[in-house]
């Protein structure tokens, strides 16, 4: 289940960004009649069309996963966050609706109910994020139930749609996807333009995948210390894993990078700031903050794993935020994106760094839990199905997976990455053989 | 009825979607059996209308699935956990071949238009389009057999392979094949423009439709000693007959009318006759979920649950209306004059 959703993830997060390149593109294309902009939209979202199918079979894969692997976990929670699910269902009926008119329709609807499904697609690809993350978040915060006898009951699904982690980690998980898209495709175009300067086709796209990417990597880490604080209110477990901090203390100093070893109780080769993380969380030194020994040593999670996933979000987010500060910067200066050849490098290398920042974050949220599934009420050891051999269908979808990854790496390259220029591939295909539209 | 019965009603409601995922989604798959069996000299033209036809909603058609899924595991949770646990291997290969469909069937589109690697991705997307239904029926006969949860002690093959690996389930899985098959046939002699090529598509569901007859019958008396309770349901009272006479009344209209070029009236006979199929099943089964081991009544999350779900059908339902109509009107209208 874990690979599947690490894979996942990754469609998911350019399911909710790459509609809002999309349609950005699209309405510059109506509002300044640049062809580019249209033929941009264009090859968007035959990537978005790749990446869409491939997003809908993994994640049709889940939720068959969560009773095939979790089948005592489902009769336990299911009716409890059934709700977010079930809206999701809908926001993706939406999602899949509208993209089918947006790819196909081009040459059927009119420009603005083209717009307008455009539109639609990047709403409830957002929607359909923010219901499955409620439903991950109580998880964590698990609320709207009493238990007796080991079994929940008066069970209030609307106070579990409501539940305390919902409202951080949906708003930090929808930046990370417009960050991770809008800068990773930043990246993608910023090699191009680096190569050929003058290509108006790859300076536009930088410029909207820009507009998009910017400011969510400028909140991000706001919202990730906000995500912080509520950590270290409702899991202090997971919060002293992701600071590697063993024991209950005052003056806890801030550390950066290092690695934990469980056995000792040690940070080696870590930054600390003295009294930094007491101060930062409370705004006193000497408060206690608890440790991984506030709880026996069979509640605890794994903390090497943890922690330097935490650290590596932290450093990636920052390097993000830095990047777009920069962009921020020079605009406000020139009122123009730079394309100076150090900040182009930079969003090279910054490229790949919002997916694997999305990843560890989803490790510090999911290790960081363990050994609970649903936070101090249920262990992950006591869900999972009493079918044996569980490695061969792991193995397997591991294989396909990779397989499929592979594919679509393959195909993006061929179908909106080769530089216009060069013609286009495929255009005797018939959907697409009708390009582009006049702009008036 | 003073109070609904909200069990029972969320039951319906899952079966609703499991006909509208049967008739759509269940066509798309069909769509990749007539592209696997794509022959003579229009085989070319044969796969570009079924492709054609998917490309738009497939992904739309899809999601119905997921709908069954969500209500089965908000409203029916123990029903899920038990059908995940004695399913988990014919369940977790349709996913495979769920995977496998949907994405070579994209891959295909957007790959290179050279024959070996456009005919590669045919072959995987047809291939996994034929293997996906007979699973989903081999499910689908195992539950109605009620061997689901029936044997608690065992071994491995005992517990996870013998309650599927039947004939009956066999047979369920086969009949679900010639029922894709068929509606795609019918489907698409309506899409094709009448000539050479509707005749294939004519053709194609005549055939198919007689298969489908002749895995009916198969079924119905297999179910006699494999299926004792859904098969008892079906001959209990004058509602079942009454059903089983409709359903064969309209298979001959819907036989006829292919014969006779009727083609509109064909599709809507043969989304009828599916529709019957499906409900004569779940009226038979009733009051069971999972037959002889869990009844709607016992397998229901709480009334809360249960309520809210309702809303939030309802209120989705709203939003989803008029954007399928809307779906499916920007893709049939002035169909024919494109691409001319
Ligand atoms: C572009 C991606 C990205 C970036 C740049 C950051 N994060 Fe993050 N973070 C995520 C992507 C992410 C995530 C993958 O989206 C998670 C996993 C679960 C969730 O809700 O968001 C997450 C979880 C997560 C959690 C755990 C929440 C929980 O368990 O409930 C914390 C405490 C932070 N983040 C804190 C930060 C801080 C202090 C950052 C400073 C720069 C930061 N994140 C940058
Ligand atoms: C999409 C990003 C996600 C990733 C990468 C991810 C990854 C992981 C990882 C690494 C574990 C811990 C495995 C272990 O240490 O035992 C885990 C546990 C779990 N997660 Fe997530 N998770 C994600 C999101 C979600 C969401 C949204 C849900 C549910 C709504 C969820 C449900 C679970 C469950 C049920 C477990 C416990 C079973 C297990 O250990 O695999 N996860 N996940
Ligand atoms: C237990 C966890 C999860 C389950 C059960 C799940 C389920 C699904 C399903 C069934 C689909 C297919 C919908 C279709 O056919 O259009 C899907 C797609 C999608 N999921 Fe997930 N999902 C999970 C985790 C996540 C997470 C963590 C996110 C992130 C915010 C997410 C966001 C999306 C999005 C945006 C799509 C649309 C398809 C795309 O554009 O790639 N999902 N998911």
């Amino acid at each position: 289940m874990a690979i599947s959703l690490a894979f996942h993830i990754i469609f998911a997060v350019v399911g909710i960004g790459m509609p809002a390149l999309m349609v950005i593109a699209e309405w510059r294309w109506t509002r300044t009649g640049d062809p580019v902009f249209l033929d941009l939209a264009r090859r968007w979202a035959k990537g978005t069309a790749i990446l869409f199918a491939v997003g809908a079979v993994s994640g049709t894969v889940l939720s068959f996963e969560l009773g095939l692997l979790w089948p005592k976990f489902m009769e336990w929670a299911g009716p409890i966050i059934g709700m977010p699910f079930s809206l999701e269902g809908f926001a993706f009926f939406t999602e899949a609706i509208f993209l089918g008119i947006y790819l196909y329709g081009w040459d059927r609807i009119s420009k603005q109910a083209h717009l307008a499904a455009g539109v639609m697609v990047a709403v409830s690809g957002a929607v359909s994020g923010i219901f499955v993350v409620i439903a991950n978040a109580w998880m964590n915060a698990p609320t709207g139930f009493d238990v007796v006898n080991g079994l929940p009951v008066n069970i209030d699904p609307i106070a579990a749609l409501f539940n305390d982690a919902a409202f951080e980690q949906t708003l930090h998980m929808t930046l990370a996807a417009y960050a991770a898209t809008g800068l990773g495709v930043a990246g993608i175009h910023a090699w191009f333009v680096r190569r050929d300067p003058t290509n108006a086709f790859h300076r536009r796209a930088l410029q909207v995948a820009l507009i998009v990417g910017v400011p969510a990597a400028l909140v991000q880490p706001l919202s990730g210390d906000l995500s912080a604080r509520d950590v270290a209110k409702r899991q202090p477990v997971k919060f002293a894993a992701m600071e590697a901090h063993f024991e209950t203390s005052g003056n806890v100093p801030f550390v950066i990078g290092g690695i934990p070893n469980a056995e000792t109780g040690e940070l080696q080769y870590a930054i600390k700031i003295p009294n930094a993380l007491s101060l930062l969380m409370t705004g006193s030194a000497s408060t206690v903050i608890p440790g991984l020994d506030a709880v026996p040593p069979e509640d605890r999670p794994p903390v090497g794993v943890v922690h330097i996933a935490f650290q590596v979000m932290v450093a990636l987010g920052s390097y993000m935020a830095l990047l777009s500060l920069w962009v921020v910067w020079h605009w406000v200066r020139k009122r123009e994106f730079s394309r100076t050849p150090l900040l182009l490098m930079g969003l090279i290398l910054g490229a790949p760094f919002g997916i694997i920042a999305v990843e560890a974050g989803w490790i510090v949220t999911e290790v960081g839990r363990q050994p609970w599934i649903v936070h101090n009420l249920i262990r992950t050891a006591d869900a999972v199905t009493p079918v044996p051999g569980l490695i061969v269908p792991m193995v397997g979808f591991t294989l396909l997976y990779a397989f499929l990854g592979v594919v679509v790496v393959a195909l993006l390259r061929r179908q909106i990455i080769r530089s216009p220029g060069a013609p286009m591939e495929g255009f005797e295909t018939r959907e697409f053989a009708v390009l582009p539209a006049k702009p008036e | 009825m003073s109070t609904l019965d909200l069990p029972l009603v969320l039951a319906g409601v899952m079966v609703v979607c499991l006909t509208l995922y049967v008739i759509m989604g269940g066509a798309d798959f069909g769509g990749g059996v007539w592209d696997l069996l794509a022959s003579g000299p229009r085989r070319h033209q044969q796969r570009a209308l079924i492709a054609d036809v998917i490309s738009p909603i497939w992904e739309a058609n899809h999601v119905w699935l997921i709908i069954v899924v969500v209500i089965l595991f908000t409203a029916f949770p123990k029903a899920f956990s038990t059908l995940a646990v004695g399913l988990h291997i014919p369940l977790s290969l349709m996913l495979v071949g769920v995977v496998l469909r949907g994405s070579a069937f994209t891959f295909r589109a957007y790959d290179s238009r050279r024959d070996t690697v456009q005919r590669r991705w045919g072959v995987m997307f047809a291939g996994a389009s034929t293997i996906t239904p007979v699973l989903l029926g081999i499910c689908a006969g195992a539950v109605a057999s009620g061997q689901i949860g029936a044997a608690r002690t065992g071994d491995f093959t005992a517990l996870y392979v013998t309650p599927w690996m039947t004939p009956f389930a066999l047979l369920t899985g086969v009949l679900t094949l010639c029922l894709f098959a068929f509606l795609a046939a019918v489907f698409l002699t309506v899409e094709a423009e009448p000539g050479a090529l509707q005749d294939d598509f004519r053709a194609r569901a005549l055939w198919s439709a007689l298969a489908l007859g002749a895995a009916a019958l198969a079924l119905r008396w297999s179910a006699q000693t494999a299926a004792p309770h859904v098969s008892a349901g079906l001959t209990r009272g004058v509602l079942p007959w009454a059903v089983l006479l409709t359903t064969a009344v309209i298979s001959v209209i819907c036989f006829t009318a292919l014969w006779t070029r009727r083609y509109r009236l064909a599709r809507g006979s043969a989304v009828a006759q599916v529709t019957l199929i499906i409900w004569g099943w779940a009226f038979a089964q009733h009051p069971y979920i999972v037959p002889e081991t869990l009844t709607i009544e016992a397998a229901a999350a709480p009334t809360v649950t249960l309520r809210l779900l309702l809303i939030a059908l309802c209120v989705g339902t709203v939003i989803l209306v008029p954007s399928l109509w809307y779906l499916f009107r920007v893709f049939s209208a002035g169909k024919h004059e494109k691409h001319e």
